[in-house]
Formats: structure tokens, sequence, C-alpha cells
């Protein structure tokens, strides 16, 4: 057990020595949630927009200022014709332009109809989806509010709850997704590098020839991480909480017991790298390359799995990253319990047992 | 004298390639042994099976009157070793270097203390034992890469051309340090490409393709190979290899 602690306290030597690799494993997980949370988001806020009211009425002031009051919209620009809506468009400072025709009230009022046109700059097709949404629906409210004294003869009124996520907040998505990417991250490839460059300057020999067992190396050398990710999950959790207000509607001890499993999963990937690399630049290449990409690409996070082709959506169930992704938003956004995630919770701990497995007899083989 | 390393026709099989063929030899205790042999010619492989690293194909050996083959781990208590990579830590300190490699042999904190401090105090590195060992010269670091290497007083020390890259006079102090632990009662069984450095030895062995070729001391391989430096018995013997990197 000595041995171990004298082990495990070099490797602290090593990471607290090494200042800037320090920061940036402690540091990542801050820098990206600030970034997933205030630079990378895909909500629509304030978007841009141009009017062109060729009507000039009561009935298109109103509307106008009901969107103009909206957090969606913010109008930019009173346009006067139609060229002029290319050319704002053309500038880039617009994401949509608004169009009352000439005599809009008085067609709503006499023909009982009228129309608005709604143009959205697709080149982003989502945000002008989501646009002419919103649009369409401040519209719609205005429309039901001067109808309340008329009675239709038939209506259906679609009433919407957005679940688990009521204000439709796109951290509710990423805050899993950046915890399994760091965690993935500082475990796997901290680990692979750490273990190869012990093999490169010759040191690893040293600790093969000694009394201290192959297998408390590896330990020993995969505790600072873990304790390392701990350090990770907590600051996500209270950066998510206090900062992006993602609240943590499970249990929070199943969370942090499943980030733990996670990271075991990591740390034996990253030791099972560190059996086959032989250089540190190796280590590093295969743990991107074979994790990083796969982790963003094919867990969910960014890509919806469901909507991928069949091949790629078979490859996925093999991403660590997808189970613990799913893991982390039921427990944590939709508040569930080990009841509905125990099977992802199973076929993590099978990955870990597996890779661990696989890596313990490499390391071994190797020996002899 | 009872020999600390026994081997009989020790075999190493790669598939079909035989890196180790069938050798004997005994050293005893104290005695400085220099394992000599071109590249590739087996020297690695045998001393990987003696520090317990490698399971020979077949023939036996003891090691500090242990089996290679069931009792490897009781081995690894009673030896030391140094590589010809230089093997200690530039990221930490003299001192945390002796700690840690003290640790893993499971030495107790007084006895760590002490050793250290005769250590430090035997090698002169009073001012640089908080230093980082990065910042020390390659001699220094391998004569404190030596002496971590028998902190723990084992019963053999096994060197991997230990003094690669080193200036003639620091090579000089190194062996210096060499005769120091011999003459404790540490055997040392040392590989080099130097061949000034094996007429230090007190016997000297020389693998040719895999079998030792010759054995004896440095005097009597001399008088038997009519030479007159241990340099013309090595290219004697080494001429007629098959095998090279």
């Amino acid at each position: 057990m000595k041995q171990f602690f004298s082990f495990v306290k070099k490797e602290f030597y090593h990471i607290w020595r090494d200042k800037r690799t320090m920061f940036i494993l402690l540091g990542m997980p801050v820098v990206q949630i600030v970034i997933f949370g205030f630079a990378l988001t895909n909500e629509v806020k304030n978007s841009q927009i141009a009017i062109l009211d060729n009507a000039k009425d009561e009935v298109s002031s109103t509307i106008i200022t009901q969107l103009d009051a909206s957090k969606y919209f913010e109008i930019r620009q009173n346009l006067h014709s139609y060229p002029e809506i290319e050319k704002a468009f053309e500038a880039g400072k617009i994401k949509m332009a608004i169009v009352f025709p000439q005599n809009f009230s008085e067609d709503l009022h006499h023909l009982n109809k009228a129309q608005i046109q709604l143009v959205a700059d697709a080149s982003d097709p989502n945000v002008a989806n989501i646009l002419t949404n919103y649009a369409t629906a401040i519209i719609g409210d205005y429309q039901r509010r001067i109808n309340t004294n008329t009675m239709l003869p038939y209506t259906i009124d679609t009433e919407t709850r957005m679940l688990y996520n009521p204000q439709l907040k796109g951290a509710y998505n990423f805050v899993p997704g950046v915890m399994a990417m760091v965690l993935l991250l500082v475990c796997t490839m901290m680990t692979a590098i750490t273990i190869v460059k012990e093999k490169e300057m010759g040191t690893m020999e040293i600790m093969l020839v000694s009394p201290m067992k192959p297998i408390m190396v590896i330990i020993a050398k995969a505790v600072p991480y873990l304790l390392l990710s701990i350090i990770n999950i907590a600051s996500i959790l209270l950066l998510s909480v206090y900062v992006l207000e993602v609240p943590i509607n499970g249990s929070i001890v199943l969370l942090v017991f499943e980030s733990i499993l996670f990271t075991l999963v990591s740390l034996s990937l990253g030791l099972l790298i560190s059996s086959g690399a032989e250089s540190q630049q190796t280590a590093m290449f295969i743990s991107l390359v074979a994790l990083f990409l796969p982790t963003v690409m094919l867990s969910g996070f960014m890509f919806p799995v469901e909507n991928m082709p069949l091949p790629l959506r078979i490859i996925s169930n093999i991403v660590p990253a997808k189970w613990y992704y799913s893991i982390v938003k039921s427990v944590m956004i939709k508040g569930l319990g080990l009841k509905v995630i125990w099977k992802e919770t199973l076929i993590l701990t099978g990955m870990m047992l597996f890779f661990l497995t696989l890596a313990i007899r490499k390391f071994k083989i190797r020996l002899a | 004298m009872q020999a600390v390393i026994k081997a009989d026709k020790l075999s190493k099989h790669f598939g079909h390639f035989t890196a180790v063929n069938k050798i004997s030899f005994e050293v005893a205790p104290g005695e400085i042994f220099g394992f000599l042999g071109a590249n590739g010619a087996g020297k690695t492989t045998a001393m990987r099976m003696l520090c317990g690293l490698s399971i020979p194909t077949s023939g036996t050996a003891t090691v500090a009157g242990f089996d290679v083959y069931k009792q490897t781990e009781e081995i690894k208590r009673n030896i030391g070793y140094m590589s010809q990579k230089f093997s200690l830590y530039e990221d930490l300190t003299v001192l945390e270097n002796i700690r840690f490699y003290g640790g893993i042999y499971g030495l107790s904190d007084r006895d760590l203390q002490q050793k250290s401090e005769a250590l430090i105090t035997r090698l002169n590195l009073q001012n640089e034992a908080k230093k980082l060992v990065g910042s020390l010269p390659l001699g220094w670091k391998q004569k404190l890469s030596f002496s971590v290497a028998v902190l723990h007083e084992p019963k053999i020390v096994f060197l991997d051309e230990p003094t690669g890259g080193v200036d003639p006079v620091t090579r000089r102090q190194f062996w210096d340090l060499i005769y120091e632990v011999a003459d404790r009662g540490i055997t040392v069984f040392v590989t080099t490409h130097y061949m000034d450095e094996a007429e230090y030895c007190n016997r000297v062995s020389i693998m040719v393709d895999g079998s030792i070729e010759a054995l004896d001391t440095p005097p009597k391989l001399k008088q038997q190979f009519s030479a007159n430096s241990m340099d013309e018995v090595f290219y004697e013997l080494a001429r007629g290899a098959k095998r090279s990197e």
C-alpha cells in the first residue's frame, strides 16, 4: 500500500509541475461551459428583422409593436420598397423581413381575409424555420384576440407543452454533452499520454523490474485522473446550476455515481490505447480520432442519432458517450431514476470491464 | 561460496528465432560481471529473463536463490535495475526521485529519510537536493540513477549500458561507485559497449548470436585469444557473428 501511495504522490507531482497542462485540464470544462452557454447557442433571441409596412394602419402597427415586444425579434429597419428587402438581406443585417400589403386592415375587416408575407434568410434553415414559426405564433395570437367576440363555428386549438425544458434552453442539451466530452478527454487522452510517456522515458521498465505489480502501476496512474475528473464533474455541475440555470432534477448521488462509472470507462479506454501506442503523439492521435470525434458526432449531442442512416446508428451504439449522454439527460433533466437507466448503466459497466480486461491482458502480453 | 546468479542451458525462442541459446554461467556474490555482446547478440533478452521480465523457453536459472520461472516476485524484490535509457523523472526533484524509488521498494519512512540523506551527502548533492533532476548534468543524473537503483540494498544490481553518452572522466567516477557497491557485497551485472570498461570487470562473458562464446577474467581472455586488449578479444569473437541489428 505504501508503494501505491508513493506512486500516486509522484503522479500528482507530475500534474502539479506541469502547470500549463493542469490549468488546461481544470479550466477546460469551465471554458467549454461558458462557450457553449453563451456563444454557441442555437437558441434564437433578438433576431434582427426588417418591416415593409405598405399598409401603415392600426392593425399592422399593433402587430409590429407585438413583434418588437417579444424577446425573439428586434426591428432593425423600416423599409419602403421591395428592392430594399433584398438589399437588407444582402447586407446581412437581418434574418427576416415582414411585409404588410396595402389595404391590410381593410382586407381583414371587409373580406375577412388578409395576408402577411414572411421572408426569411434560409441559408441557415433551422433559424429560418424557427423565426417564421415564432412570427406566425405571434400573429396567430393577435388573430385569436380579435376573434374573441365573434364565435367561429369550429375551432381546434393546439396546446403545446414543452416537457422537461419549458423554456427550450439549449443548455439542457449541451451540459450533458460537455460532461461527456470533458471526462473523455481528461481521462482517456491524459491517461494514455502519461503511461506512454513512462514507456518513452524508460521509467516503465524500472517499474516492471520493481516489486510493484503491473496492475498496481496501472491503477496508480489512473487514480489522479479519476480525482481530477471528479473535480471537473463538480465544476461543470456547479456552473450549469448556478450560471446556466439548468436544474438537477434527479438524484445528484445517482448522477455523480454514473459520471464516475463513465470516467472509469474512459480510463480503461486510455489504458487500452496506452498499451498499443508507442509514442505520446500516437496516443494523442488515437484518442482524438478514435474517441473524441465519434463522441461529438455520434453521441446524439450535436446531431440526433435517430435521423442518421442505419450503419451510423449501429456504430453509435459502441460509442460510450452515447449511453452516458442519455443517462445524464434522463437523470439531470428529466429527473428519472435508476429504474429507467439501468440498461445504459449495465452497458457502460460492461464496456468498462471489457476495455479493462483487454488493456490488462495486452499489458501482460507485452511483458512476456 | 553460493552463486547469486546461476544459469544452466537457459534459452529463449521467439517463434523460430532463438534469441538466447543454452547459456550457462554462474556469478559469485560481490562480483562485477561484465555481460558483453554486439547489438542483437541476445544480451537484453538474457538480462530480461534474469530480471523476471521474461519467462525462458527452456533451461533453468536462479537469481538470488529464486527460480526465474516461478519466483519472479521474489527476484524483483532482491534486485536493482538501471537501464540505458535515463530513468529518473526530470520533473521531480532529486529528493523526490529518491523517495519515490525507495517508496516503490517499500522502504520505511525512517529508512528512506536516512538513506536519502546519506546518498545526497555521498554524491555531494546537498545544494541540488531540491532542484529538478532535469536541470542536472547527464553525468550526475547517471550517478544518481545508479545510487537510486541500489538504495534498497539489493543482492544484485543489473546495469544495462549504464554509461552511454558520458565523458571518460564521469565514466571513471561512475565505476568508482560500482566498486563501492561491490565492496558492500552487492553483485554487479553490467552490459557495456566500452571495452575499457570490460577491463574493470572481475569476469567477462561475451555473447555471439545468442550463445556465450567466451567467459573468464579479462587477463585470461586476452591470453586465450593472444590479444593485447579486450577490444581485440571482442573483435575476434564478434567478427564471426551472423546476426546484427
